[in-house]
C-alpha cells in the first residue's frame, strides 16, 4: 500500500483490545504523551467477543477522569477497524496527529 | 459486604494538597468486591494523583499498596517499616480501615478516599443496594426473608405506610416499598396471616442507639479454637 502515517505515533501491539486497561491508558499520559487513542477491531466483530467494547468503556473511564481533572477529554479516543483497513489506519493516525496538533502540548509535564 | 463509594477527585486532591510523598493504600476485603478501593483502584488513583500534581506543577512522589484487610491489626503491622516513609496515607478502605491505621500509627496522617455507605450486596454489576441496617437482633424471618429495618424508609415493622404507591416508596421513585413485596410474597405463599401478629417494640438497644457496639467471643478471647 506504500501508506504514510505520522512518525510521532508510538504504537504498541496487544493480541486484542480488550487487554488494554485504564492504567495503561493513564500512564501513558502521565509519562507526558499528548494523546492516546485504541485502534480496535470493528464492534461486532471481536474475536473474543467484547474486548473492543470492554476497550471502549474504559477509554469512557479515563475521559472522565481527565474531564474532571480540566484536561481536555479528546486526548483519549476509541477506533474501531479491521485489520484488513490499511487507509483508514493510516486516516484515524492522521485524523488523531490533527486533533491533538490542534489542542496543544499536553498540561501534564 | 460493605459498600462504599470514591469520593470525588477534588476532595481527595484537596485532602493532599500540601503533601508531598503519599501511599494510596487499598484494601483486599469488601472495597475491592464493590470495585472501589482495590489494588486496581489503587493503581488507578496513585497515577491521577500523579497527573494531577504534575498539571499544577507541583509533582507529588505517590505510591500504592494494598492490604489483606484494614481491618484486622495482623495486616495493618505489615506497613510498620513505610509508614513513616510518607507525609501522608489515603486510606481506600472503608471507615474501619484508616481508623484501625490510625490507631496503630498515631504519628502519620490517613486520609479517607471513600465514603462507606451501607452494608448490601450487587444485584447487578456495577450496582449496589443496601439489605442490612446491623440492628443487632435479627427477625428477617418473620418478613419473609425481606428486612424492613434496612429496607423500608421508616423501618416499620407491622405493614406499610401511606407513601406506599404501586409498590414504590414515596421516599424515592427508584426504591421499591418493601412492605408491598412482604405482603405480595405472604401472599403467594399462602402465609398471609403471619403478618398478623403484633411484634413487640424493638428493642433498638442493640443498634446504635445503644452506643458503640462490642462483640465478644470467649472462647477467641482465650486463644484459637
Amino acid at each position: 500500500m506504500r501508506l504514510s502515517y505520522p512518525a510521532n505515533i508510538k504504537i504498541i501491539q496487544v493480541p486484542c483490545t480488550g487487554r488494554v486497561d485504564i492504567i495503561h491508558l493513564m500512564s501513558a499520559l502521565e509519562d507526558g504523551a499528548d494523546g492516546v487513542y485504541v485502534a480496535g477491531c470493528l464492534e461486532g466483530e471481536c474475536h473474543y467477543l467484547e474486548g473492543n467494547y470492554k476497550a471502549k468503556r474504559k477509554v469512557a473511564y479515563v475521559k472522565n477522569v481527565l474531564t474532571e481533572l480540566g484536561i481536555e477529554p479528546e486526548r483519549v479516543a476509541m477506533y474501531n477497524l479491521s485489520s484488513a483497513q490499511g487507509a483508514r489506519f493510516a486516516e484515524i493516525a492522521n485524523d488523531m496527529v490533527k486533533q491533538i496538533r490542534d489542542l496543544g502540548p499536553t498540561p501534564v509535564r | 459486604m460493605i459498600v462504599a463509594d470514591r469520593k470525588s477527585l477534588e476532595e481527595i486532591l484537596g485532602m493532599v494538597a500540601d503533601r508531598e510523598k503519599i501511599l494510596i493504600l487499598g484494601c483486599k476485603g469488601c472495597v475491592t468486591v464493590c470495585n472501589v478501593g482495590g489494588l486496581k483502584e489503587a493503581e488507578i488513583l496513585a497515577s491521577t494523583v500523579r497527573i494531577a500534581r504534575k498539571k499544577e506543577g507541583k509533582p507529588v512522589e505517590v505510591a500504592h499498596r494494598v492490604l489483606e484487610r484494614q481491618c484486622d491489626n495482623e495486616y495493618v503491622t505489615q506497613l510498620a517499616d513505610t509508614v513513616a516513609d510518607y507525609d501522608a496515607v489515603v486510606s481506600m478502605a472503608c471507615g474501619v480501615g484508616p481508623q484501625f491505621l490510625s490507631e496503630m500509627y498515631p504519628d502519620q496522617v490517613f486520609f479517607p478516599a471513600v465514603n462507606t455507605t451501607f452494608f448490601g450486596g450487587a444485584v447487578q454489576h456495577g450496582v449496589w443496594e443496601e439489605r442490612c441496617a446491623g440492628c443487632g437482633a435479627c427477625g428477617i424471618h418473620l418478613f419473609g426473608g425481606l428486612c424492613p429495618i434496612a429496607r423500608c424508609a421508616k423501618s416499620l415493622l407491622h405493614g406499610p405506610c401511606g407513601g406506599s404507591a404501586n409498590g414504590i416508596c414515596e421516599v424515592h421513585k427508584d426504591t421499591a416499598c418493601i412492605w408491598d413485596a412482604i405482603v405480595k410474597k405472604k401472599m403467594d405463599t399462602g402465609h398471609l396471616e403471619d403478618l398478623v401478629a403484633v411484634k413487640p417494640f424493638k428493642d433498638w438497644r442493640t443498634a446504635r442507639d445503644g452506643g458503640p457496639r462490642r462483640s465478644i467471643r470467649e472462647e477467641l478471647v482465650k486463644g484459637n479454637i
